[in-house]
């Protein structure tokens, strides 16, 4: 059984993947570096839930993904958003903003 | 979401797992290496990287098993794994595997094989449209006869009923083809114009019979059966319009029906024509044979009470109106569904059989689940071995599961191959009373059928062992690797063989009685010596015919030379044979005379050459036979049998009286001149025998159908081509049917009986196999797992005849509680079988003292072999090995 707050840190990982794969293709090692600099440590990824979410992702339609070299010469799968990826980050970032602004508001009221 | 990657993606992890793991271990591992090497450029030292980035992330194993486990081919890939070992488990032990699938192949097979005979005819609708609408006029008469109804009533009823949309009335019509190759007899029906209507069947060519053809007089119009036009035809295509002769006149065919068109009410008819009832025939009164059928399709949204209820009262208003002299207060008319007339007699039969099986089903599973749980035992350290290694409990229930599921998918697929078997040979030994046999097969019913059964069976017992696994610790099972006592599951499989021997003892008796019934059936005397008796039916088609002296002059001839064929004893002619299917039967008025009023008994009419009683060498009980005087232009007499001059006369002489038979006006009264014995007609089981014998020359009218009886010196049956040949020696152009010997005639009167009984028997040696299997196996397994408590027992001085009595005992001792429980059992059931029962009562004890030593035998058989192993065991390597 998946615990209750699963559900919220997946639909953020989800968005998170599709943000930062929204710049440019990259490989997982680089997207969860990218992620916990930008978000200034917030967010640490776990690399199971991380590569997880990518096969979950590629099913869906909404990645792809292919071996390819790194600048240092090493192989690594690198992950690039499709066209219906593009599409699902605008949608889920509309949402997120939504739901943040309304939660945003909410908190304000209470004060 | 994208069906078609989840679709491909998993099937492609499924099809190339080592690829696809390795895949992900390479994109984890990268993953590390990457994080490690950042750590080093951060100037860290390699190993000290390597520790922190594992304290970081976690270990690699873990998350590439986090990552693997994502997808559904993860559940179905588990299932095959299960599978797959399942399968290696059984072929590990083919003994056990190809004894279960055999027994279940029985269970499944046999059931799924009535089922495919069943469900056409009691489950499944008729094949017409709004088919719960097509129904059947009956008038009940208030001996307890039924009757299809007249023309009269026909006219009357179609005229002021609501209750249906139309109404239509039909009768067997067996026209002679010539002008053909040669002449052949066709299985037809004459009927009313709306008939086809009313089954919402129309012809696919040509046209369906119009009011205006169905006339007295009207045009000679013809409707084929595809069956019928492609055999006689050649499915030509300009078929309408053209001629055929049939009984010597020119038919136009109008119409062909549909390739799929299943005429349940006459299913050998192959071709229609207008019934054209002659409306100058009395149509009514009991005087004149009710020998037409009625049915008719009710408006939407009439029920059959309320048809009957209107049907009722319009038919007896019209009873009443019509013929007040004649009427019945007490007869009744009622609307009954065509599929409840057409499965009337077989419904009980058929729903005992589908009940027989369901019990051979259910004593299968039950085998089944005893040897699951023998086998369940010996693998206990395996499963417990599992547990240790973090198995949970419902992966081992899962395991146990797809398993049985297993077994049971095996059996069903060799159930279903005997089930396809099993249908033919159901097919071939359908009594001839069986509707629709046509319409009998393995479909996508029947298999959904037996797909379910066999699913419901893998998941029950694959519940009670895999519960009772579930259950067990674990850990006592390793530490008692060897069994030395006798645990709690030797409880649940002894009641499963007391159950086993309960529901076998059901169904001994059941087949005990039904022999024991076939058996006083056929001693039951015929009234006639049916033994060197050859039959065949003769008719006369043809213009040629016309004048009834050519008739007569036809039959004497053919019977002339027949009685000049070498080996034939003694020939005569009927117009209807005894246990042939012929009914024949007329009203019967006895004149008054002294106290006796004049009174009508219905009987059957039998119109006989001199010579015929004589042939079937019916007893004279009085007076004396017709002979060759009794001619058209004598007096008319008659013999009448014992039966109906017992009810009639009650002891007094029948010799002189006279009687009318049929309604024939102005005709003179026959004279009794002799009485003779009782004769079945119908069948052996039935009591009707009232009979009337005349001569066909003195009978009103001149048959068109005989039945030639031939008694042989030697083989009756070795004599049909040469009697043939003599018939045709008088006309080659006339049809012989029918030919089969008396003794044929006798057997198939009792086909239905005869039927049920083999498949009950069957049944019951599947039974008894099967629970003596099962007393085998718990026996077996008993002495296997006390083998040291015997060992003991041996030690301690126990002879060999003890410890036989030992094993023996156990065995009875469930045999006998078996026995006692069937009992009960069976005393309940035989009700389901009453119907088919004759001369015996469903508690006959000789049948059930039978049963019980049938069933004590075979299970003290089957004790014996653990027995005499359980005696053999040397006492001192059974201690040692401990």
């Amino acid at each position: 059984m998946d615990e209750p707050s699963t559900d919220v840190i997946q639909g953020t990982l989800d968005l998170l993947i599709l943000k930062t794969l929204s710049l440019e293709p990259m490989h997982g090692f680089g997207i969860a570096r990218r992620i916990e600099q930008i978000s200034r440590g917030v967010f640490k990824v776990n690399p199971g839930s991380l590569l997880t979410a990518f096969q979950r992702l590629e099913r869906a339609g909404w990645l792809d993904a292919e071996w390819r070299r790194t600048d240092n010469s090493r192989r690594a799968k690198y992950y690039s958003l499709t066209r219906a990826g593009r599409k699902q980050f605008e949608v889920e970032a509309a949402h997120w903003t939504r739901r943040v602004s309304a939660v945003a508001r909410l908190l304000k009221a209470e004060t | 979401m994208s069906i078609w990657r989840q679709l491909t993606h998993g099937l492609r992890v499924l099809t190339h797992r080592t690829a696809a793991d390795q895949e992900v271990d390479d994109e984890v591992r990268d993953y590390f290496e990457q994080a490690t090497a950042e750590l080093v450029a951060r100037g860290l030292p390699p190993d000290e990287a390597r520790r922190a980035a594992r304290l970081e992330l976690g270990t690699m194993a873990i998350v590439s098993e986090d990552v693997r486990s994502y997808g559904w081919e993860n559940v179905v890939g588990t299932a095959l794994a299960d599978l797959r070992y399942g399968a290696r488990r059984l072929r590990a032990a083919p003994g056990f595997t190809a004894m279960t699938i055999l027994t279940l192949a029985i269970g499944i097979g046999g059931t799924t094989a009535i089922f495919s005979a069943v469900n056409p005819i009691l489950f499944a609708p008729l094949p017409y449209p709004h088919a719960s609408r097509v129904a059947t006029i009956l008038e009940l008469r208030n001996d307890g006869g039924r009757s299809g109804g007249t023309f009269g009533m026909y006219r009357e009823l179609a005229e002021r009923n609501r209750s249906f949309d139309a109404i239509a009335v039909f009768k067997p019509w067996q026209p002679t083809a010539t002008g053909m190759e040669q002449p052949e007899r066709f299985d037809g029906q004459r009927v009313s114009a709306g008939y086809f209507q009313i089954l919402g069947v129309s012809p696919i060519a040509g046209r369906d019979f119009l009011p205006s053809d169905d006339r007295f007089h009207g045009p000679n119009v013809v409707v084929l059966s595809d069956a019928l036009w492609r055999r006689r035809f050649d499915a030509d295509p300009t078929i309408l319009g053209r001629e055929m002769t049939l009984e010597g006149n020119p038919y136009t065919v109008i119409g062909v029906m549909p390739r799929g068109f299943e005429n349940v009410l006459a299913p050998s008819a192959s071709l229609w024509a207008p019934l054209q009832y002659d409306p100058s025939l009395p149509a009514q009164g009991k005087e004149w044979g009710h020998h037409l059928r009625t049915i008719g399709r009710l408006r939407p949204g009439v029920s059959l009470e309320q048809a009957t209820r209107e049907i009722d009262g319009l038919g007896r208003a019209v009873l009443n109106e019509r013929h007040p002299e004649t009427y019945d207060p007490n007869t009744r008319f009622t609307v009954t569904s065509l599929q409840d007339e057409l499965t009337r007699g077989v419904r009980s039969p058929l729903v005992a059989i589908l009940g027989a099986v369901t019990l051979v089903l259910v004593i299968a599973c039950v085998n089944v689940t005893n040897l699951l749980l023998a086998r369940g035992v010996q693998r206990r350290g395996e499963f417990a071995l599992r547990a240790a290694l973090g198995a949970g409990r419902g992966r081992l229930v899962r395991q146990l599961l797809t398993e049985s599921l297993l077994l049971a998918a095996m059996g069903g697929v060799v159930g279903i191959a005997v089930a396809m078997s099993g249908v033919h040979t159901l097919v071939a030994l359908s009594p001839p009373g069986l509707p629709r046999v046509g319409a009998i097969r393995i479909d996508a019913t029947v298999f959904v059928f037996g797909l379910g059964i066999t699913t419901l069976i893998g998941l029950a017992f694959g519940v009670i062992p895999a519960l009772q696994a579930s259950h067990d610790d674990p850990q006592h099972h390793l530490q008692h690797a060897s069994q030395r006592t006798a645990g709690g599951h030797r409880r649940t499989r002894s009641a499963l063989v007391v159950a086993e021997v309960a529901l076998a003892l059901i169904l001994l008796v059941s087949s005990g009685l039904l022999l024991r019934s076939l058996d006083r059936l056929f001693s039951v005397p015929m009234g006639f010596d049916s033994s060197h008796l050859l039959t065949m039916q003769v008719q006369e088609s043809g213009h040629r015919y016309d004048e009834d002296s050519a008739r007569y002059r036809f039959f004497e001839q053919a019977l002339e030379a027949v009685r000049r064929v070498p080996g034939v004893m003694a020939a005569g002619t009927t117009s209807q044979m005894a246990l042939s299917g012929d009914r024949d039967e007329y009203g019967a008025r006895f004149e008054a005379s002294g106290a006796l009023p004049a009174e009508t008994y219905g009987v059957f009419r039998y119109a006989v050459s001199p010579g015929y009683i004589e042939t079937m060498r019916i007893p004279v009980r009085r007076g004396r036979l017709l002979d060759e005087r009794d001619n058209a232009g004598a007096p008319p007499v008659a013999l009448i049998s014992e039966s109906l001059a017992n009810s009639r006369f009650h002891g007094g002489d029948p010799i002189g009286q006279r009687l009318h038979v049929g309604g024939f006006a102005n005709a003179p009264p026959f004279t009794i001149v002799g009485v003779v014995g009782d004769v079945k007609q119908m069948s052996l089981a039935m009591t009707e025998s009232d009979a009337v014998y005349i001569t066909t020359t003195q009978w009103h009218f001149a048959d068109t159908v005989m039945t030639l009886v031939v008694r042989a010196r030697r083989d009756a049956a070795a004599l049909a081509p040469a009697v043939r040949q003599a018939i045709w020696s008088a006309d080659k152009d006339q049809p012989v049917v029918r030919v089969a010997t008396m003794d044929d005639l006798v057997t198939a009167s009792a086909a239905e009986r005869r039927f049920a009984l083999i498949l009950f028997e069957a049944f019951a040696i599947a039974a008894l196999v099967l629970a003596a299997a099962g007393i085998y196996g718990v026996l077996a397994g008993s002495v296997a797992e006390r083998t040291r408590e015997i060992g003991v027992r041996a030690a301690l001085g126990a002879s060999r005849a003890d410890i036989v009595a030992l094993v023996v005992r156990e065995g009875m001792r469930l045999t006998g509680l078996g026995v006692a429980i069937g009992l009960a059992g069976a005393a309940v059931a035989s009700q389901a079988i009453v119907a088919m029962l004759f001369g015996v009562s469903r508690l006959d004890p000789v049948t059930y003292l039978g049963v019980i030593a049938l069933l004590a035998g075979v299970s003290a058989a089957a004790c014996w072999v653990p027995a005499w192993r359980a005696a053999r065991v040397d006492p001192a390597i059974t201690l040692r090995a401990e």
